[in-house]
């Protein structure tokens, strides 16, 4: 059987991707707009199409601790939450980022009440950046599926052994169809050989994460961050191998839109997609606009970004997310700037909490504003009403 | 029943551990182990056990032993079961955790495992209140009984945990009592020879923490269970089995050798051992219910 084009949610199309994976063990407690994902695996499980374990778990802190467990038994492991649950997760996400625990999860992302509120957000997934896990955002369905596959093999390579999230937008993405080509597994499992792990050798025992002094907990510390930073280029590497194989190229830092923009929007997940309908419609009026779509925030690409707003003027940042006063996407990529030759000025833009709608034509008009005002100084963050 | 000539010679607690002397909780440990043999894997939270055990790379154990953060270890477990049975590997997943750790902090993931069943053995070593932080009140602390955050005693009664377990009707539930080896040695193999959730619940005298002298841990666990604060019992299959103690001791005679109890009034040693009396009543009624009614319906899930 080739690769087939199916109609999928995101939601579904992330479903496929960890059955293409073969994912062992799957652990997940329910909460919207994640549900629909999980409810496909057990389906899997249930028709006999995924051979797996599926521990309903009482919440999302035993989920991930599941986990954990099932990753160091051998089995790969995957699971899926949202904004409260993945707040309720955050010990756990210490847990498995330091102690280099190689698994997958989706992270459907939603607003954090108060107020209860089931829409997207990026602040959930972007709240948890320290927490040591790799962190991809997807713009689109196709991308779900992809990324969960390179997810793990990205996670299992020795040289990272590295939790990833795979993060993409509720219901702009989890609940909304797409063509999807999925791939044939035979393709897949050529691309991510199965998994295993032996830390526990009942023949050789070793104690896991038991106490350590000081010194040693800084070595510790070092050893992760030297990962961290070597997960780059393996992210590289398996997005390279990846398009030889499937003939879809991801890239850290996308770029989009004219060649050499003097302006460029910055955005992540589907804030990225109206963006790229935008630079369209703006590119078509002969302007000089074009996206930077940050795909990867943790590690975060700052030489690839340096590299990207080389010669540019400004940045138009389009911030779903909330730290306080300012939006969390925006002072990280004006933290990966600051050292840099070229350095074009900020405009920080906040778009879309809580689902709040970012159209491409509300886009367009915030650009064309803009422009003509782009030799001035940035007049502080600005809040972007939904609409238009 | 187990002999001590059935007992392997190797050790898998080892000497040099950092517990303190006279700790009720080593014994139960190292005997444990010794039944459960190589084939073991540990999973433990926060607790006494995994500050004696030692700090990186120091270690107590000779078998595979994974820390989980507090109050997780059964999710833990869970995974770990899980991958072991899926990846076709038969190794035992074992958890061990103190009071504080199983009753409150990480309740309701102990409460999920037993319901859903997850093939995991889980010893609790119950010391009776937080002691590696310095001995403050858990919901396993008795009535009476002064801690750092209760420098008055405690006013509520000892949550029940065993029969909380015995509730989620599964496999195997027993209590047993650092002063009576041979019945907890018993009972762990038998445990180990079962499959599905099952629990053990181990009264670890602590002398620190209660205030009792060094060499009297294994007095303090047979006192407890003949004055009938700490009853040995095992349900399975959802029938409880009383162990019946002949001369039971007062109360008081297990009481006055803790000076956590120190002070305690005579109308509140006398309110002990009324509870005493009734929750001892509840467990032979239960012995009796349990045994007449048919439990041939449960369901199987091994």
């Amino acid at each position: 059987m080739a690769e087939q084009i199916e109609v999928l949610t995101g939601n579904a199309a992330a479903a496929y991707g960890v059955k293409l994976s073969r994912a062992q063990v799957i652990a997940a407690y329910p909460i919207t707009p994640q549900t629909t994902l999980v409810e496909r695996i057990a389906e899997f499980i249930a028709k006999g199409e995924l051979k797996a374990e599926y521990i309903r778990v009482e919440s999302e802190h035993s989920a991930l601790a599941a986990c954990i467990g099932a990753s160091l038994g051998g089995a790969r492991a995957f699971t899926a939450t949202s904004s409260q649950g993945l707040l309720l997760m955050q010990e756990m996400l210490f847990w498995a980022g330091y102690g280099r625990t190689p698994l997958v999860m989706a992270v459907v992302t939603r607003a954090i009440a108060p107020p209860w509120n089931m829409w997207s957000e990026h602040t959930d997934a972007l709240a948890q950046r320290d927490t040591g896990w790799i962190q991809i955002f997807c713009h689109n369905n196709q991308e779900v599926l992809d990324s969960i596959i390179q997810a793990y093999k990205i996670s299992e390579d020795k040289r990272v052994m590295l939790p990833v999230m795979v993060c993409f937008d509720g219901f702009e993405i989890s609940h909304t169809s797409e063509n999807v080509t999925v791939p044939e597994q035979s393709d897949v499992d050529s691309f991510l050989p199965p998994y295993d792990n032996d830390l526990l050798d009942v023949e050789e025992p070793k104690l896991l994460w038991n106490g350590v002094y000081p010194e040693d907990a800084f070595k510790f510390k070092t050893i992760f961050s030297e990962a961290a930073e070597r997960s780059l280029s393996v992210i590289e590497e398996v997005h390279r191998d990846f398009d030889s194989r499937f003939g879809r190229r991801y890239e850290a830092v996308e770029i989009y839109g004219r060649y050499e923009p003097k302006v460029f929007l910055v955005a992540m997940g589907s804030v990225a997609s109206s963006a790229k309908a935008a630079v369209d419609v703006l590119n078509r009026e002969g302007l000089p606009v074009g996206l930077i779509r940050i795909r990867l925030f943790r590690p975060f690409p700052a030489s690839e970004l340096q590299k990207a707003v080389e010669g540019s003027e400004a940045l138009i940042i389009l911030d779903r997310s909330l730290s306080f006063t300012r939006g969390i996407l925006s002072t990280e990529v004006a933290a990966a700037l600051y050292n840099a030759k070229s350095r074009p000025k900020i405009f920080e833009y906040i778009v879309g909490l809580g689902g709040a709608v970012v159209t491409h034509t509300s886009i367009v008009e915030t650009v064309k504003h803009l422009l003509p005002r782009i030799a001035e100084e940035p007049k502080g963050i600005v809040w972007l009403k939904s609409g238009g | 029943m187990a002999a001590i000539s059935e007992l392997t010679d190797e050790e898998f607690l080892l000497k040099g551990n950092s517990a303190c002397a006279g700790c009720g909780a080593t014994m139960a440990i190292r005997w444990v182990l010794k039944i459960l043999g190589r084939d073991t894997v540990l999973v433990m939270p926060a607790g006494c056990v995994s500050v004696f055990q030692g700090m990186f790379p120091a270690s107590a154990f000779d078998v595979p032993v994974v820390d989980s953060s507090f109050g997780a270890q059964s999710s833990f477990a869970a995974g770990l079961a899980a991958a072991y049975k899926i990846k076709g590997r038969r190794l035992k997943v074992v958890t061990l955790a103190g009071d504080g750790g199983t009753a409150d902090i990480g309740f309701h993931a102990v409460s999920a495992a037993a319901e859903r069943g997850d093939d995991v053995l889980y010893i609790c070593y119950d010391n009776e209140a937080y002691m590696n932080t310095g001995v403050q009140r858990s919901s396993l602390t008795p009535y009476g009984a002064k801690t750092g955050t209760d420098p008055k005693g405690k006013l509520e009664w000892k949550k029940n945990l065993p029969l909380i377990m015995a509730a989620h009707n599964i496999t195997y539930v027993a209590t047993a009592s650092v002063g009576y080896p041979f019945d907890l040695l018993r009972k762990v193999k038998k445990a180990a020879s079962l499959s599905g959730f099952r629990y053990i619940h181990i009264l670890t005298p602590c002398p620190p923490g209660w205030g009792s002298s060094e060499n009297l841990a294994a007095e303090l666990g047979r006192l407890a269970v003949r004055c009938g604060i700490f009853p040995l019992f095992e349900v399975e299959n959802g029938r409880l089995t009383l162990h019946k103690v002949g001369n039971r001791v007062a109360v008081r005679r297990y009481l006055e050798l803790q000076k956590r109890f120190e002070g305690l009034t005579d109308e509140q040693i006398q309110y002990i051992q009324k509870r005493v009396d009734d929750d001892l009543r509840y467990l032979e009624l239960l012995e009796k219910v349990t045994s007449e009614v048919n439990r041939a319906g449960q369901v199987d899930r091994t």
